[in-house]
């Protein structure tokens, strides 16, 4: 059984959902990479800064 | 004095274009990428099924619940969600893969995976049908 940690989870989710969502989400080649790659930094970005806005708040 | 094209109305076609204009929608929902594949988007069919078999095979590594039911609202919605998965799901169903109840954190987590894998691949198999009826540009 995989027992990866809540990050590591984190970013294989981002990276399949980024995939599929640049593919689909635009037309050309060039905008799917960027698109597939903000999606990527808005999913484990938004990740991280919920991850400390948590800890300020559980202290 | 030029002489006026005739159109016979027989212009080569693209093969892929041909045939029943819901075979990729179907055939992507059943096997994520199939869809692209049909329409001859190699590189994107493969992206896609890579990303989405990795995706499904990761909740079922993580322990995830199948929906086999549905009982209430959200194991209505889980079930719609997993169904999305086409092929992937049933076969699961039939090998007994996948937990009957999530009973550790991960096992969450494989829940949400296998679900959320289903709705991309309902979004890979309309994005195939957009490509086969021209609504998105190639």
């Amino acid at each position: 059984m995989l027992r990866p940690d809540h990050f590591t989870a984190v970013v294989l989710f981002a990276l399949c959902a980024s995939v599929v969502f640049g593919i689909t989400m635009r037309d050309t080649p060039r905008r799917m990479i960027r698109y597939g790659a903000y999606c990527f930094a808005l999913f484990a970005g938004s990740a991280i800064v919920l991850s400390w806005v948590m800890f300020f708040i559980a202290r | 004095m030029a002489t006026p094209q005739i159109r016979t109305g027989a212009a080569p076609q693209n093969p892929s274009k041909q045939g029943f204009v819901y075979l990729p929608l179907i055939a992507g929902w059943l096997v994520p990428g199939a869809g692209h594949f049909l329409l001859r988007k190699w590189g994107r069919g493969a992206l896609l099924s890579a990303s989405i078999i990795v995706m499904f095979a990761l909740g079922i590594g993580m322990n995830g619940k199948l929906y086999t039911g549905a009982h209430d609202i959200l194991d209505l919605l889980g079930l719609v969600g997993d169904l999305g998965n086409g092929m992937l799901y049933f076969a699961s169903r039939a090998l007994g893969l996948g937990a009957d109840q999530v009973l550790v954190t991960t096992g969450d987590y494989g829940t949400r995976f296998i679900v959320v894998a289903g709705l991309l691949n309902v979004i890979a198999a309309v994005d195939a049908h957009n490509l086969r009826t021209g609504r998105k540009s190639a």
